[in-house]
């Protein structure tokens, strides 16, 4: 198993690289640069000469071949270049957001998985019953609904209820403070936002886990095992789940993914400083070390979900053995 | 004493959006404790949904027991509670599928399928358990099984997965092992081996055994008792050895006829019975195998002819049993 695992780390170099080739060259291929976005920007006139300053000073003047093996040799030397909009390292920049959205992803996964297995277990056991029109009605309601919409409504909802019941309106806070140093301050501020995309994200898992379900009842193992005098709890949580559980962990895995960078408009609605926010500035200000790096992260928080997906299979189904 | 387990006029009925299919449509037999007791007949013939019917496996919606009981130990298992008879599920009646590579469960060992229900239902502890699944594996001809229980399904070939099928049946000491076709998936150098097994064993345990089958060899050799079925209803029942050289239902005349033998010359053709069975949603009150029977009369259309007997424990349902339709044909 501890090969395997090497073998896969080793594997996703060249996943790597070419991702590192995309993002470097589709960037370039933008018009303008960060150093027409900054001293353009105002509309004023500005001399020819200071725009070649303010390249030479960021190496925009270099042919862009050498700036793609710095780009690259960075990683080696774990110098990944300072931000060119702010001047601060870009793994400041993207440490002090990664914390806040990893958290964030983590608890929406939590709240998507505590919602969307029961809820698809039991619309799957009761199918076409109440239950079960119920359930799919929630789930059609949760893709359809925008988080970011359904996080002002949330915001709109904390205020009007607070208001009413305590007297005064109630906001979550809006500083980010770690979940080590203030836990109370912390999951107030983040249980929102992780709520308002956690519930998608869980219509979405939901759906999945009852059409496993569904397939994997009809099963003959299940009949055996009904067959052997075994409780339904058992019929259901030991013989059906794990099996119908390998589809609900690769949906769960992506959208955990997807959410480390994905998040923009939630984290506008919820006033986060996170991945998303920090991502969306970097394009706009073309502040290519900023956006090369935010992506390479995000493709790299990719690659690793898919291994850790692949060795959950395993662990999930004897059938599946990596050697 | 009564017989161990009593069907009488089992009704099984399967509603669906083509209409109501009478899978089992008055069917009564017994089963006397030790016996083994073959159910044979074409595919849908109701043979499978009368046993699943016992246990109550029958996946509802669609289907449903609409009438009869099913009396084991005086119990009736058609309308008992769920309860009830999940307490006979594995416990006192067990099951054995026809499709061993897929009625074991992927995903979990052999050694806790095995022990799970030995834990439920006899209070054993997991050692305990896992102590007589050793046995049981050794029991059934597997070799090494201290390592077999560690194993998964997929370790296994189609033959071994059915042993390990049979070493579940047996884990309760049952008295009834329904088995729904055991070999029809298996080579046919492993099918005499698992049929081999399941009769020594279940003599040597005094286990009653129900074999449903479409293979008429499998019942001369196995069989005490044969029920013929035809369109949810039993055509012809009787000991083996009646059935077999002295068959009086036209449907067991052809079903014998149509089955290669090694004591006819290898060019003998081979006489398979004509047409398809009839469409369930749609019997009339005549003789379903009225349409395929060379021997067909009008008396036949008006009215679904009673089980007669024919002779010791030998009742054969059809209008002209009594003309010796062997003697005539052959």
């Amino acid at each position: 198993m501890g090969k395997y695992i090497l073998k896969r780390l080793i594997a996703m170099i060249p996943t790597l690289l070419g991702a590192a080739v995309l993002v470097f060259f589709l960037l370039r291929l933008a018009p303008g640069d960060i150093c027409e976005v900054r001293l353009l920007g105002t509309g004023a006139t500005v001399a020819q000469e200071q725009i070649d300053i303010c390249r030479e000073s960021l190496g925009l003047d270099k042919p862009q071949i050498a700036q793609f093996f710095d780009f690259v040799w960075g990683y080696f030397i774990f110098d990944l270049g300072t931000s060119m909009w702010t001047g601060q390292p870009v793994t400041h920049e993207i440490a002090i957001r990664f914390e806040l959205s990893l958290q964030l992803a983590v608890m929406a996964t939590i709240v998507a998985t505590i919602i969307a297995i029961p809820l698809g277990i039991i619309s799957a056991v009761k199918q076409n019953t109440l239950i079960d029109y119920f359930v799919r009605g929630f789930a059609i309601a949760g893709i359809a609904i925008p988080s970011f919409w359904l996080g002002l409504m949330i915001i709109l909802g904390l205020l009007v209820f607070s208001q009413a019941w305590f007297g005064e309106p109630w906001m979550p806070p809006i500083m980010f403070k770690s979940i080590w140093e203030d836990p109370a301050h912390n999951l107030s501020q983040l249980m929102w936002p992780a709520v308002a995309t956690g519930y998608r994200y869980s219509a979405v898992a939901a759906r999945m886990t009852r059409s496993a379900m569904l397939e994997v009842l009809r099963e003959d193992y299940v009949r055996t095992a009904r067959a052997k005098g075994m409780v339904e709890k058992i019929v259901i949580n030991r013989h059906a789940l794990k099996n119908a559980l390998l589809p609900v962990v690769t949906i769960l895995a992506l959208e955990f993914a997807f959410l480390m960078g994905g998040l923009v408009v939630t984290e506008q609605v919820f006033n986060l400083n996170g991945l998303g926010n920090l991502m969306v500035d970097g394009v706009e200000h073309h502040d290519f070390t900023m956006t090369q790096n935010l992506v390479m992260l995000v493709v790299i928080v990719f690659v690793i979900t898919n291994l850790i997906t692949d060795l959950a299979y395993a662990w999930l189904d004897p059938r599946i053995r990596y050697s | 004493m009564g017989a161990l387990l009593e069907i009488d006029n089992l009704q099984t009925h399967f509603f669906t959006s083509g209409g109501t299919v009478k899978a089992v449509d008055g069917v009564s037999y017994d089963v006397n404790a030790g016996e083994t007791v073959a159910v044979v007949g074409e595919s849908g013939s109701g043979k499978s949904v009368t046993a699943l019917s016992i246990l109550r496996l029958i996946p509802k919606p669609p289907g449903e027991i609409v009438g009869g009981e099913i009396r084991f130990q005086g119990k009736n298992l058609a309308f008992c509670t769920e309860d009830e008879i999940r307490e006979i599920r594995g416990r006192d009646i067990s099951m054995i599928f026809q499709e061993p590579m897929t009625s074991l469960n992927p995903v979990l060992s052999i050694g806790l399928q095995l022990t799970e229900p030995m834990m439920a239902h006899l209070n054993m502890s997991e050692a305990e358990a896992k102590e007589r699944a050793v046995k049981l594996l050794e029991l059934v001809g597997i070799n090494e099984p201290r390592r077999r229980i560690e194993q998964y399904p997929h370790h296994l070939s189609g033959g071994m997965r059915q042993r390990v099928m049979i070493a579940m049946s047996l884990a309760c000491e049952p008295k009834l092992i329904i088995a729904d076709e055991p070999t029809t998936a298996l080579d046919v150098t492993i099918q005499a081996q698992i049929l081999e097994l399941m009769k020594n064993l279940t003599r040597e345990m005094n286990v009653a055994m129900i074999i449903i089958t479409h293979n008429l060899g499998v019942v001369a050799r196995y069989a005490d008792r044969v029920n013929v079925m035809y369109a949810g209803r039993i055509v012809e029942t009787g000991n083996a050895s009646d059935i077999y050289h002295r068959p009086r239902h036209p449907y067991t005349l052809a079903l014998l006829k149509s089955v290669p033998r090694m004591d006819r010359p290898r060019q003998a053709k081979l006489d398979p019975v004509d047409g398809q069975p009839p469409d369930l949603t749609r019997l009339d009150g005549g003789c379903s195998f009225r349409p395929r029977c060379k021997f067909a009369i009008d008396k036949c259309k008006e009215s679904y002819p009673p089980l007669e007997e024919m002779g010791d424990q030998h009742y054969s349902a059809c209008f002209r049993s009594k003309e010796s339709l062997a003697e005539i044909e052959l």
